[in-house]
């Protein structure tokens, strides 16, 4: 973000009303991170095409709201992000998906690696607000090394798109609409030990929530130890490609 | 020795008086007494709704979260689940701790131990104990101990610190903290946190050997009184270490009966249920233990301070062990078969905590590296501790998917269920005459239950609002007499 001789001829657009530099191609939010910018986001991760899907990365541009992730920089935008309105709309998307799923932090082994928690925190969210729908999620722990907790899914599909696009195993994948949307394995019996996903997957590296957890790990780093527990979640040495997504595990 | 508590011939002709509720965070729970027709007291039941829950909805959890899940259980004496489900889960993994592992989890424990017991005295009882069972309620409150008492209230205040920053250093928080792990504890201490701890402990030890003189003090001016106050007779049930001394970490069951003669000695606690059984009545949802020898009937115990003073061949830190042989002299005896004799013992065990925690802070163990170990894997794990309360016993079954499929929790309360029905029954023969609710009443089950400190908050004062409600209802339902305790506690319980 120090200038350079050369920032003259990069092009840029405001943010929050301070200048942020972008390569021709590049997202908003792409450009905004590189810039040391945070802006909220769950289902973008810089390895992977924008999806779009999550909306906190909703920003305002010349006073229209859209997602910074699909959004593609050009010169002289207006990009609002840390104003009130906004970050309201995303208080209540965090609480939304807080009361989708099954979150309880307390006794999480994800906690202090979380996103949508230390996003919860970031954007000051007190409580769940909404009715909790408690969906009935079984736990799949039939692989040896990898477990998965779908009680925890906010349906990013980082993992589908990691399976698919990394991986080349094409694991995972989402089933059913709207509410009953869900994430499944891709296997006959549906469970993961009848694929052939691997502890070393970029699948299983990419979860921003506690999905899909390397197994017998657990509370072996202290709480107060982790990654957002040290740093928040919009910290430049905590967010800078948020994308590790918490790794070092739970 | 029984009190059998399903004797009516005609249930229906007894009379009904209802203590509801007396608790008021973990749990409900009332009192019903139930009257003959010659209106003397005929049955009392304690009713109390568990935690059992905990036990249906863990499965299919993995198991390394069980130690952190289930101390939710509780937000006074949580790291007692989360030791006791991590020695069941030691044991599925097949881990035989390190010496530094062990050694934090035990310093985790003494902390545990000392700001449990000082909150239940100070805070909790010694408004009741300082101030007289049916002393103004206005004044029978922990502000009231620190306006009259206010040196005493300040020690307490600050034991009860001292403890939860012992917590703290060793589970990482002072409540629901993450330190001991399946196989271990996750981190040991600092330097600097060991010496943080070592300044303040001497003050401690003193503080908590004058705790001990005042509830000896108490008992030495109100003698009669505090030997006779809703005393039985009881079998007493605890861990004692392979030598027979007091172990609150580890050891093997040791049970006696009323007069002290023993019932079994040194029973491996992974098989506990050889000697111990669970009973179930229709009208609580907490189940009563029994030991397997005696029956249901006959076979009840109590557990906690009492239990294991009394139970242990000698404590292992030299001022506790004095304290004990005190306590055990003390009008011949009397003292240690007296429900409120559990206070006392409770405070020579708190001593007995600040004493071990001394003693681990000298020890170089603690600030070693070598946390965690593993070893073969089996599917069934039992953990046993002396939580603050008494033995609390954990039981897991885990599938080779590394979920539990099976637990069974029984907690310190739920061993002493029979014995609070029992002291509550004694109190109220001597103070309800049948016809007439009184506030003395009120005032001496709530001691009563107090004793036991009860994992229920029927053992708080929360400030003298404690809500409370006693109705009086002959068998046609018809209220004879009705006595309501801060109305408006009361109506936002219900």
């Amino acid at each position: 973000m120090s200038a350079t001789p050369d920032t003259v001829t990069t092009p840029t657009f405001q943010l929050d009303g301070e200048e942020i530099p972008f390569q021709p191609g590049q997202t908003i939010i792409q450009a905004a991170l590189a810039a040391g910018k945070y802006i909220p986001h769950l289902c973008f991760h810089p390895e992977f095409k924008p999806h779009g899907s999550c909306k906190l990365c909703l920003v305002k541009i010349s006073g229209r709201p859209a997602a910074s992730c699909t959004t593609v920089a050009q010169a002289g935008l207006s990009v609002e992000s840390e104003i009130p309105e906004v970050q309201d709309k995303r208080r209540t998307l965090v609480q939304m998906l807080l009361v989708e799923g099954n979150h309880f932090c307390p006794s999480c082994e994800k906690s202090g690696n979380c996103m949508l928690q230390a996003l919860g925190y970031e954007l000051g969210v007190m409580s769940p607000h909404f009715p909790q729908i408690f969906p009935v999620r079984p736990v799949d722990a039939s692989h040896k090394e990898i477990l998965l907790d779908f009680n925890r899914c906010i349906l990013c599909e980082l993992c589908v798109r990691a399976s698919n696009e990394v991986d080349q195993k094409n694991v995972f994948a989402l089933a059913g609409r709207g509410i009953s949307k869900h994430l499944i394995v891709n296997s006959e019996s549906g469970r993961l030990a009848d694929t052939n996903f691997s502890a070393t997957d970029k699948a299983a590296q990419v979860c921003p929530v506690g999905v899909i957890l390397p197994k017998r790990v657990g509370f072996a780093i202290p709480i107060g130890k982790r990654k957002f527990d040290l740093k928040p979640i919009s910290d430049p040495g905590a967010s800078a490609g948020c994308a590790e997504h918490a790794e070092g595990g739970a | 020795m029984s009190f059998k508590l399903e004797t009516a011939v005609y249930p229906e002709k007894l009379k009904r008086v209802a203590i509801e509720p007396v608790s008021r965070v973990e749990g409900h729970g009332k009192v019903t007494i139930l009257l003959d027709e010659n209106d003397q007291v005929h049955q009392v039941r304690l009713h109390i709704v568990e935690f059992r829950g905990f036990e249906k909805f863990i499965q299919g959890r993995p198991y390394w979260e069980v130690p952190v899940m289930v101390q939710r259980l509780c937000g006074i004496c949580p790291v007692s689940h989360h030791l006791a489900a991590s020695k069941a889960l030691d044991m599925i993994i097949g881990a035989k701790l390190t010496p530094t592992a062990e050694k934090l989890r035990r310093l985790m424990h003494a902390g545990q131990m000392l700001q449990s017991h000082a909150l239940h005295f100070f805070h909790l009882s010694s408004p009741d104990l300082m101030f007289g069972f049916g002393s103004d309620a206005a004044q029978r409150n922990v502000v009231g101990i620190i306006s009259a008492f206010p040196e005493v209230a300040k020690k307490g205040v600050l034991l009860r610190k001292y403890g939860q920053e012992v917590i703290r250093h060793t589970a990482g928080k002072r409540v629901h903290g993450t330190g001991s792990v399946p196989g271990g504890v996750n981190k040991s201490l600092t330097v600097d946190e060991r010496d943080q701890l070592l300044k303040d402990i001497y003050q401690m030890v003193a503080w908590s050997r004058e705790a001990v003189q005042i509830i000896r003090g108490l008992f030495e001016k109100n003698l009669e009184e505090y030997n006779a106050f809703g005393r039985f007779p009881a079998n007493s049930m605890s861990l004692v270490r392979a030598d027979g001394a007091m172990d609150l970490y580890h050891g093997g069951l040791r049970a006696r009966d009323a007069a002290g003669k023993v019932i079994f000695d040194h029973h491996n606690y992974e098989h506990y249920w050889e000697v111990i059984s669970e009973d179930v009545k229709p009208w609580s949802y907490m189940k009563f233990p029994f030991m397997k020898a005696f029956g249901p009937d006959d076979g009840w115990y109590r557990v906690g301070p009492l239990a294991r003073v009394s139970n242990c061949d000698f404590i292992p830190t030299p001022l506790a062990d004095k304290a004990r042989e005190e306590f055990l002299a003390f009008d011949a005896g009397r003292a240690a078969g007296a429900t409120l004799g559990y206070h006392w013992a409770r405070m020579i065990e708190m001593l007995h905590a600040a004493e071990t925690i001394k003693d681990l802070l000298h020890d170089e163990d603690i600030l070693g590296t070598d946390l965690m170990a593993k070893g073969e894997r089996v599917q069934r794990g039992v953990g046993v501790i002396e939580a603050p309360r008494g033995t609390l016993i954990h039981h897991y079954r885990v599938n080779e998917d590394d979920q539990v499929i099976r637990a069974n929790l029984i907690v310190s309360t739920t061993h002493n269920n029979q014995p609070m029905n029992e002291a509550i029954r004694q109190v109220a023969k001597q103070y309800l005459n049948g016809k007439k609710l009184t506030e003395g009443l009120l005032n001496h089950i709530e001691v009563a239950i107090r004793c036991f400190d009860p994992c229920l908050s029927c053992a708080t004062h929360a400030l003298g609002q404690m809500p409370l409600e006693v109705s009086l209802i002959d068998a046609k339902g018809g209220c004879l007499d009705r006595m309501v305790k801060n109305q408006q506690a009361a109506s936002l319980t219900d």
